[in-house]
């Protein structure tokens, strides 16, 4: 690829100006989390600050992507003449005169708002960023982009090593490729976790005329952002892994399937693939042969499309409903043609694989695990935010030392990974490895990588109810046990958190969930049953609690949680009156106030709000 | 809409069927919603009967039968906002607008609706006014955004 070998020569030169360079710059993390926590104000605050201190020409503003500090947005880095990029957390619109005047001009660096210096060395006091504690465990090889490029410059792509991957892919056959993914030990990470390589044998080895590849960003699990941060920060890793696959199994066409729920994300990507159009990589064809398009379809809101069938009826314009597999989509796809689905992350890790090589990949993780994974956590937890590990990592390690365990001194509980299909983990797996053996073993999955923490606060059977209300609103209604099944258990759990349950409804769960499990149509339904199987196995005594005591121990139920005043305590601030959306507290002004359990809710408004801790539940 | 608007956007694609949903995405980002009129056009146009178009579009999460309000308030019910106290979010919005998710209020300023995951999972709860993002969302912080929108 010669026309690619000039443009990364000035890319290169273009990347050292924007990295190593001395020239003062401003970085300001822009992806839709720290969009969320203002970082758009944040920025617009920078330039107007620059632009009176006479500096808008001298100091560049630069959006990028999420580094992964989800908790600490909206995260800036400042870098001077005289300083390396000092990595800001939490900054307010009220914090940047300051930053400007001491940092941008003064050349000191606000050590109270530093989070780390991002270089190799400590400065004045301030961590640098590999040994920052959320850092210090992480690989990253899928997000080795993210929040360090700029995710809309082509040329930062290319500098680091971009499409070097295809190049090699290039140099080899399209057996050849797929061998090498095999060796990789790479497995899908959108959830079921399958050899690529074989995945990808099965399209190659399918005849015809027209295949299809398609990317799956339809990151449908409550709870997890993996995909959109990649899709954010780093689009092109994604189409580079999608022409590479495409090579490998002979597609000419792809789609990537991505929720409308992200359209910072379709921007990214639509900029991308445009950039990529404009370089010669795609629509064109190359001196061996291989020529590719790919498109862009918007998801409509159905969960179910993380079954590839359904996805590709989605695609094909009908009703997004799986079917019986065989025949697979590997032999009878899209449009009838054979079909090959990846998912982002999945991509994103075989451009790299392919430009470094599968032995350096395999030797990651651990023996039928190999690699790295990406997790977001959220929750309750210190540190929220995306993370990537070698697989085989101790769930211990990403909790606490990675997450920081939970805040406010509050109590872990649970861990539920791999979304509404997945399950839940306590405290006695902090030693276990996290990779596909492990956690199926103890009733759970990595799934697609979120993680969401409980705490001590929260009530598992209300955790399950919400997964199953969650699937029920999702079941695409073909089959029984998946339609009726998930209506089923989520009246049971109602009854339950409801205070109204019986023994025999523990029975009942279980014969549901089995039958579920055993006679569903797609992975939906299969999985649907999991979070109340694993919170039954890990937590019976809370459903006992609701069932026989009528009681909530967590508190969490509104049907069991009765909120009141200590009188002794409340100043009759009126604070949790005027907090209170159904007027059920009243008092008035320096009264002690009363709650209205007829009109109470139990939103928790008023324990949100007052700040005498006069308020209690029972 | 007039038909002829319809048709404007329906005309941007082949008569495939696998272009269907896009148009109706497309319809939808235009109008608000996709009316009677949108389904008996895009039917006619790809050749097939409402009653198919029709089935398509209730299936999908994403479409609305209704006009939507002014300004519309999502709610993200995702595992994370849900730990985080989403539920009470919703029902304090529910309160204080006096409709449930899925309506519009009637002097059709605000919609109320919740959506199954933002992707914002580290800054729960989330909610979208708009097209803006809220992030770690507090109660007393919700009767601002109400008040800006009234």
């Amino acid at each position: 690829m010669k026309n690619l070998e000039s443009k990364r020569e000035a890319s290169v030169i273009e990347w050292n100006e924007f990295a190593n360079s001395k020239k003062a710059r401003i970085l300001v993390g822009a992806a839709t989390c720290g969009r969320a926590a203002g970082a758009l104000d944040v920025m617009e605050e920078f330039k107007k600050q620059l632009a009176q201190a006479g500096l808008a020409d001298k100091v560049e503003v630069v959006e990028t992507a999420c580094i992964g500090l989800c908790y600490a947005e909206p995260l800036v880095e400042i870098r001077t003449e005289t300083t390396p990029s000092i990595l800001y957390s939490n900054v307010k619109v009220k914090d940047v005169a300051k930053l400007v005047e001491q940092h941008v001009q003064g050349g000191t660096p606000v050590k109270e708002k530093a989070e780390a210096v991002m270089g190799d060395e400590e400065f004045d006091g301030i961590v640098p960023f590999a040994k920052h504690p959320m850092i210090e465990l992480q690989k990253r090889i899928v997000l080795r982009n993210c929040g360090v490029i700029n995710p809309s410059s082509f040329e930062h792509y290319l500098a680091r090593g971009g499409y070097k991957g295809l190049e090699r892919s290039f140099s080899m056959t399209p057996e050849e490729v797929i061998e090498e993914m095999k060796n990789s030990g790479l497995r899908g990470r959108g959830g079921a976790g399958f050899s690529t390589g074989m995945k990808w044998s099965f399209a190659r080895a399918s005849k015809a005329d027209d295949k299809y590849i398609i990317c799956n960003a339809d990151e449908g699990d409550p709870g997890a952002f993996m995909d959109r941060s990649v899709l954010e920060g780093d689009p092109h890793s994604v189409i580079e892994g999608l022409m590479i696959a495409g090579y490998a199994i002979g597609a000419q066409h792809a789609y990537i399937y991505v929720r409308s729920e992200y359209p910072l994300a379709i921007e990214r990507l639509k900029n991308a693939i445009k950039q990529a159009e404009d370089a010669g990589l795609l629509k064109k064809k190359f001196d061996n042969g291989f020529e590719f398009e790919i498109k862009i379809k918007k998801g409509s809101g159905a969960f179910v499309c993380g079954e590839e069938t359904s996805l590709m009826a989605s695609i094909e314009g009908v009703r997004a409903m799986p079917r019986p597999k065989p025949p697979f989509p590997a032999n009878s796809g899209l449009f009838k043609k054979p079909t090959n689905i990846n998912n982002v992350e999945t991509l994103a890790a075989v451009s790299s694989i392919m430009r470094d090589g599968a032995e350096s990949y395999a030797s990651l993780g651990s023996e039928k695990s190999k690699g790295t994974k990406t997790f977001s956590l959220a929750g309750k937890i210190t540190r929220t935010g995306l993370i990537e590990v070698e697989l085989g990592t101790k769930l211990g390690d990403i909790i606490n030392k990675i997450g920081g365990g939970c805040p406010d001194g509050k109590t872990f509980k649970a861990v539920q990974t791999g979304g509404p299909s997945g399950g839940c983990l306590t405290p006695e797996h902090f030693d276990v490895p996290v990779d596909y053996e492990n956690l199926a073993a103890a009733g759970s999955i990595i799934g697609s990588g979120g993680m969401v923490v409980m705490n001590e606060d929260s009530c598992m059977v209300e955790v399950a109810k919400y997964f199953v209300g969650f699937t029920e609103n999702e079941s695409c209604g073909k089959c029984i046990p998946c339609r009726m099944g998930t209506q089923h258990v989520h009246m049971i759990l109602e009854k339950i958190t409801s205070g109204e349950g019986e023994m025999e409804d523990i029975e009942r769960l279980k014969k549901i969930a089995d039958t579920m499990k055993k006679s569903s149509l797609c992975g939906l339904g299969q999985t649907a049953p999991n979070p109340i199987l694993t919170t039954l196995r890990y937590f019976e005594d809370e459903y006992i609690a609701h069932i026989k005591d009528k009681k909530c121990p967590a508190l969490a139920c509104p049907k069991l949680v009765k909120f009141k005043v200590d009188a002794e305590k409340c100043t009759g601030c009126t604070l949790c009156e005027r907090a209170c959306p159904t007027g059920a507290i009243t008092g008035g002004l320096k009264n002690p106030h009363t709650i209205d359990l007829e009109k109470c809710i139990s939103c928790g408004a008023c324990l949100q709000t007052c700040r005498f801790g006069a308020i209690s539940r029972e | 809409m007039a038909n002829e608007v319809y048709e404007e956007i329906l005309k941007a694609y082949p008569a495939r069927r696998e272009y269907l949903v896009t148009a109706f995405q497309d319809i939808q980002e235009k109008e608000g919603y996709i009316s009677e009129g949108a389904i008996a056009s895009a039917s006619e146009y790809f050749s097939i009967s409402k009653a198919d178009a029709y089935s398509v579009v209730s299936f999908y999460a994403q479409f609305k039968f209704k006009k939507p309000g002014k300004h519309t308030i999502k709610v993200c019910k995702g595992t994370a906002c849900h730990v985080r106290g989403s539920g009470s979010l919703l029902a304090a919005l529910e309160e204080r607008l006096g409709i449930k998710e899925g309506e519009t209020t009637p002097d059709g300023l605000i919609s109320l609706e919740r959506v199954a995951c933002l992707g914002a999972c580290a800054l729960a709860p989330a909610i979208v006014v708009d097209d803006k993002v809220h992030g770690r969302v507090t109660l007393a912080q919700l009767e601002k955004i109400l008040k800006e929108l009234k």
